[in-house]
């Protein structure tokens, strides 16, 4: 799993209330994606094109269960490369498919808009656009494999566990 | 060489003589809580199989009673759910309803050396139990209730001596303002709380600070075992369980000392616990719209007999709206018994019915534009209780309290002593 792409950058501790606002709670997942960082970065989601990468800073994601990082994959983001992803958003977005590694130093390697390539098997970041390289920390095989299948639902949907979306 | 209380239970449950940091591991669930917001239609999944039913939870907490119609299809949802596979421990609206992280200390759902999952961030209180509590988003959940497995990395633990006792007016919600502003964000660490001033501090004094970890971004909050918590279990749950301790020789990042007598009434404020707080006295005179006491870390009888204690022969400055949320009936009902709601209602409180409410901006007392609240619950992210301008500095109850009585933040121990 690889992918090439412009980088956003966001600061240490981005909470989950600015990427999934309690005030969206009743709307689809589609609607939701209006409201990523419109607290912080207003008029962001109208910048952000399919394919695009999130550079973040330490305990990216702090804060609530809530499933801030289907979000972030509905916007059309590929990936997610932070100095460290707070534990319980990291579950939530390998579960809902989208792919995050930490990597420090990350943060520093990059100027928003420079282009990274993020290799998910082999655990480098690299910044295209100077042309440096960064060890990420591998994610486990384990992992990996939750990701390919497109995360834990689609999982469970095959094994029978759950019915399939209405 | 030696492990921490985290590393012990991973190792005994995932069937391993010993689990170092940085390790995945693979664990059974005991017990899995699913709460009224994983219902929702947008994110609730029909499940088909459970793997133990028995283990399941249902709690209706963050919406309840409903104050919307779409909280009503949720939880019609949750109890569609409850029907089909004959879930015993259900806390629907009513006699038994109450935030899931008060239930789970009030029935013992949570013991020593097992696992629980829940899909709120504040799962985390649970470890007052010498339990490892985690909270997990809804996909999390599902994976364990059908699967009956979970993963958890092995990470570092920091471990922190607590020592003598709390001073008049300060709590161990001051204790975990303390941490966060001295030591930040504890972010893919475990934290073990122990030390000489356990026998002194209550099981929901201890469960603020656990409750309170998730605020630290914490893996898992974990206490030592001592007899305090065990007659506590005992007295609720005739259930087994088999405590865990440290081993002497456990590796920590970190080893600190919180001297509980040292420390005075700290308040947050706004948008951020994290490196964010101040004597009250920084804040004090600040006029408030509304004061809150409540949710899984401020909402005990203890808190709410010490807001009492500040209230009494007082009354609330007409400015203020104090609202206070039980954490749950069983609290309610015991407030109500030993007098204790009527002294809140007399000082002018309002007393909610146990739910997580304003804490989350849900419902039963949320913020207007520009408004501004103390608050002592789980958390002051920028639009956290309501409008996105709304400020919301966090404190004790007590401090909360004094607040209320003078209209502005004030430091309890001018009303205590």
């Amino acid at each position: 799993m690889k992918f090439r792409a412009r980088v956003w950058k966001f600061p240490d501790n981005i909470n989950t209330d600015l990427i999934l606002p309690s005030a969206s709670f009743y709307m689809t997942p589609e609607e939701q994606t209006r409201f990523v960082f419109q607290a912080n970065r207003p008029g962001w989601v109208d910048q952000v094109q399919r394919g695009d990468i999130i550079v973040g800073g330490r305990n990216f994601g702090m804060g609530s269960s809530r499933p801030a990082a289907r979000s972030l994959r509905n916007l059309g983001l590929c990936c997610l490369v932070a100095e460290s992803v707070n534990g319980l958003f990291f579950r939530n977005a390998i579960n809902f498919a989208f792919p995050s590694i930490e990597c420090p130093g990350v943060y520093e390697a990059f100027e928003e808009g420079e282009i990274a390539e993020v290799d998910f098997d082999n655990g480098t970041v690299v910044n295209a656009t100077r042309g440096t390289t960064l060890a990420a920390k591998m994610l486990p095989a384990k992992l990996l494999d939750l990701l390919a299948a497109g995360g834990v639902y689609p999982l469970l949907e095959r094994e029978g566990f759950i019915a399939a979306k209405a | 060489m030696g492990m921490t209380i985290v590393e012990k239970i991973l190792a005994r449950k995932s069937g391993q003589a010993m689990v170092r940091p940085g390790d995945l591991v693979t664990v059974p669930v005991d017990t899995v809580v699913f709460v009224d917001t994983n219902f929702v239609n947008t994110r609730w999944r029909e499940i088909l199989k459970l793997d133990h039913p028995e283990r399941v939870v249902v709690v209706l907490d963050h919406r309840a009673p409903a104050a919307r119609p779409q909280d009503a299809a949720m939880h019609r949802t949750a109890r569609e759910f409850v029907a089909r596979f004959g879930i015993e421990r259900f806390h629907d609206v009513g006699y038994g309803q109450g935030i899931s992280h008060q239930l789970v200390a009030d029935h013992a759902y949570a013991l020593p050396g097992t696992i629980l999952l829940n899909s709120d961030s504040h799962t985390g209180s649970g470890g007052v139990f010498n339990c490892l509590a985690r909270g997990v988003g809804v996909p999390d959940l599902v994976y364990a209730a059908t699967k009956g497995e979970t993963w958890f990395y092995v990470t570092d633990t920091v471990r922190y001596e607590l020592t003598g006792a709390l001073q008049t007016g300060v709590t161990m919600k001051d204790a975990f303002l303390y941490v966060a502003d001295e030591y930040g964000e504890h972010a893919g660490l475990n934290v073990e709380y122990g030390g000489p001033a356990l026998p002194g501090l209550t099981i929901s004094a201890r469960k603020t600070l656990t409750t309170m970890s998730t605020e630290l971004s914490a893996e898992f909050a974990v206490f030592d075992p001592d007899d305090v918590m065990v007659d506590y279990l005992r007295s609720r749950t005739a259930a087994p369980f088999e405590c865990v301790r440290a081993d002497a020789d456990a590796k920590y990042r970190d080893v600190r000392t919180i001297d509980l007598p040292a420390l005075q009434p700290l308040v947050a404020f706004p948008d951020a616990v994290i490196e964010n707080s101040q004597p009250v006295s920084a804040a004090a005179g600040t006029r408030i719209d509304q004061a809150y006491v409540g949710s899984c870390a401020n909402g005990t009888l203890e808190d709410l007999q010490l807001v009492a204690q500040v209230l009494k022969g007082r009354r609330v400055d007409p400015r203020v709206r104090l609202v206070v949320t039980p954490g749950s009936q069983n609290i309610y009902r015991e407030a109500a018994a030993s007098g204790l709601l009527a002294q809140l209602v007399e000082a002018g409180a309002v007393v909610t019915a146990a739910t997580c409410g304003a804490c989350g901006g849900g419902h039963a007392g949320v913020l207007g534009a520009n408004e501004t609240c103390i608050t002592a619950s789980t958390r002051n992210f920028k639009g956290r209780m309501g409008d996105m301008s709304a400020r919301i500095f966090m404190g004790s109850p007590a401090t909360v309290a004094a607040s209320a009585v003078k209209g502005v933040i004030a430091d309890p121990r001018e009303l205590l002593n």
